[in-house]
């Protein structure tokens, strides 16, 4: 740990960067264009530098592995950090749009990866507008789990089409999600909750989980208790609101 | 440097301007050109100019047309632009049969093979569909509202296209992104299945077309690009099949002289009917350059650059009917008003496509031209027209076109500067 005596970002009792040299502003415009460089194509992105372990020793493990978990919005990497431990084979990665905050939980990867070595080798993270690149990082139906936790709100009525979730935008994410990967989407904000559910419900590749699946899911308790976000929520004792949606394949 | 980014803002407006664009009836009865907010049409059966009517809330277009297309029976005519209307005329009549409102500026248009919808995208990226079930070709269409059918996220549509089955509807935008979606049965409630996304253009895509031949039915996409690469896709699977620098070859034509270029952008593209041939406009090249595609090997190669001699004349926009063999090219702008009222334009036409009589392709003079001088008076707007404004017209729509699909590099100075001025972040000193 002789690095982090000369970086005082990282703290010097566990090795994780620490969030006060990572403050960024709360909300970020997904319309406005992006400075940062994005992958032409799925097959452009290499992501060797992303899962060193995994693709080094690919002689054992299946060298055509791909990225099977998506956390959009994944701000602090809270949900990340505890998927990677409960699905330590499955490669996930976090999409975020603020620099400073995919700054902040790549240093924490890293410095997570240090302190438990073999561990949390199968997270990373991009910084990357969702709404817009999507394509561009993922296949069609390469996904199987897509996670909105605790999106922007965006009040105004004509900030709407700045919502992550809305009607034309699950069309790209039911390209993304294989037929049976699980949408999850949580909020904190009763009217947004209300919307995501609305155009869930109201798409026809998606179907909503029954109560019973929504009961054996280890990851759905994870939505309220992970992030960061929801630990504050959880902290002013706020209500939280939530929609589970499988994709189907269209009816004919 | 402030000063600079204000005035960037001001000239912003004056130089916003439309190509002149062209299109040819299927069967070659008529041709119609746009410029600005005028529309053109000449009959070729009456041999005369069309007098549009337009009996509709709004007549007539207000603003500058951006898109243009006759249906694949040629019973239809539809145009649309920056003044947020649609409109669909009746190829027979030239009556205007229907005026459908929209949100934002329309960018593109497209009618599905069966002629039964015509979708429409604008600005903000959305892709709206109007259904003309019930039109028999003589009544007028009431209050007819375009339904959201799909969108690209927020970014501008710039081609909007059917496959040759009509299964899929292909959209393009200035992201470098191409988009086939499965067009389906009730399209009023939109398309949500998306077939597959052709990746791999690095500029703004800016024109698509198909090709295809009766031993490919289902055809290949061919889509041009601010990347001056035209590039050749299977919309099934999204692939990339073949490039062609079209740029490169229209830079070395130009080299011979005046400053470089850093890439040309792909203006037009228009393919043949046999489906081997493709014309291709590009910016700054006085001509068009012909590529042919191989659709067993599934490739491109230049085969030639027809040259437009003693005249510069740069394609703005080509169009062809599927029957003549006729390669039509318009250049023109929609208001430098500096020059003239109504704005000109200037039509060329390329002949000698036909498999029957494989000569070179030569580009008519004025005097042979079907239809001749009345034809020109009625497109052009004039019978002459002085070659200089189509010189001030290729360069203003090459700056229209990059202001408005090129994205804009900030350097790290230039965007720290700007954060500066704002008032919710105190940079330490």
């Amino acid at each position: 740990m002789l690095e982090n005596e000369a970086n005082p970002t990282l703290s010097k009792s566990t090795g994780l960067p620490r969030k006060r040299f990572y403050r960024a502003r709360a909300h970020s415009n997904p319309l406005s264009d992006s400075h940062f460089p994005v992958p032409t194509s799925p097959c452009h992105v290499d992501f060797s530098l992303h899962y060193p372990q995994f693709c080094s020793s690919s002689d054992q493990i299946d060298s055509s592995k791909k990225i099977q978990f998506a956390d959009i919005g994944c701000g602090f990497g809270g949900l990340l950090i505890s998927l990677s431990t409960l699905f330590p084979d499955t490669l996930m990665i976090g999409m975020e749009l603020r620099d400073k905050v995919t700054e902040y939980v790549k240093e924490r990867i890293l410095a997570l990866r240090v302190a438990n070595p073999g561990q949390y080798q199968n997270i990373s993270v991009v910084r990357t507008n969702s709404m817009k690149y999507i394509p561009n990082y993922f296949e069609k139906g390469q996904l199987s789990k897509m996670f909105f936790l605790f999106p922007d709100p965006h009040f105004k009525e004509k900030n709407h089409r700045r919502r992550v979730i809305s009607t034309h935008l699950l069309d790209e994410y039911a390209y993304a999600l294989g037929v049976g990967g699980i949408i999850y989407t949580i909020t904190d904000v009763e009217e947004l909750g209300d919307w995501m559910k609305a155009c869930l419900e109201s798409h026809p590749m998606f179907e909503a989980l029954t109560e019973e699946e929504l009961e054996a899911d280890p990851v759905v308790k994870l939505l309220s208790s992970a992030t960061e976000e929801s630990q504050k929520v959880a902290r002013n004792g706020g209500q939280t609101f939530q929609a589970v949606y499988r994709r189907i394949m269209p009816a004919a | 440097m402030e000063e600079t980014l204000i005035e960037e803002g001001e000239t912003n407006k004056d130089i916003e301007v439309a190509p002149a664009l062209i299109a040819v009836h299927p069967t070659q009865k008529s041709v119609a050109v746009a410029v600005g907010s005028d529309l053109r049409v000449f009959d070729f059966q009456g041999v005369s100019a069309v007098s549009l009517v337009d009996d509709t809330s709004g007549p007539f277009h207000k603003d500058s047309i951006r898109a243009i297309r006759y249906s694949a029976d040629g019973n239809l005519f539809v145009s649309a632009g920056d003044d947020k209307v649609v409109k669909i005329w009746s190829t027979e009549s030239w009556c205007c049969i229907c005026t459908v409102p929209s949100e934002k500026r329309v960018s593109a248009v497209a009618l599905s093979n069966d002629s039964l919808y015509v979708c429409f995208a604008d600005k903000f990226g959305v892709v709206w569909v109007v259904d003309l079930d019930g039109f028999d070709g003589n009544q007028m269409l009431v209050n007819k509202k375009a339904a959201p059918l799909l969108a690209h996220y927020c970014s501008i549509i710039t081609s909007l296209e059917f496959s040759p089955d009509g299964r899929f509807v292909i959209s393009a935008d200035r992201d470098f992104k191409i988009r086939v979606t499965v067009f389906p049965k009730k399209p009023l409630d939109g398309a949500h299945e998306i077939q597959s996304f052709c990746l791999g253009h690095t500029e703004f895509v800016s024109c698509l077309d198909f090709v295809f031949t009766s031993d490919y039915p289902q055809g290949f996409l061919v889509s041009g690009s601010g990347d001056s690469t035209v590039r050749l896709w299977d919309i099934s699977s999204g692939s990339l099949l073949d490039t062609c620098e079209v740029g490169a070859k229209a830079e070395l034509l130009e080299s011979n002289g005046k400053e470089e270029e850093c890439s040309l952008a792909i203006t037009d593209l228009c393919t043949f009917p046999d489906g081997t041939l493709i014309a291709v406009a590009t910016q700054s090249l006085q001509g068009i350059v012909l590529l042919s595609c191989d659709l067993s090997t599934r490739t491109l190669s230049i085969t030639r650059v027809v040259s437009i001699m003693g005249e510069a004349f740069i394609p703005t926009s080509l169009g062809m009917s599927s029957s003549a063999g006729l390669l039509w090219m318009v250049t023109g702008v929609s208001n430098l008003h500096r020059f003239d009222n109504p704005p000109l334009a200037r039509v060329r036409i390329v002949s000698g496509f036909e498999k029957s009589s494989p000569g070179d392709p030569t580009v008519l003079e004025d005097n042979e031209i079907l239809g001749g001088d009345k034809l020109l008076e009625k497109l052009q707007g004039s019978v002459s027209v002085e070659e200089k404004v189509f010189l001030a017209a290729a360069e203003a729509v090459k700056t229209a076109m990059s202001n408005l699909l090129v994205k804009k590099q900030y350097s790290t100075e230039k965007r720290e500067f700007r954060k500066r001025a704002r008032n919710d972040r105190k940079i330490k000193q």
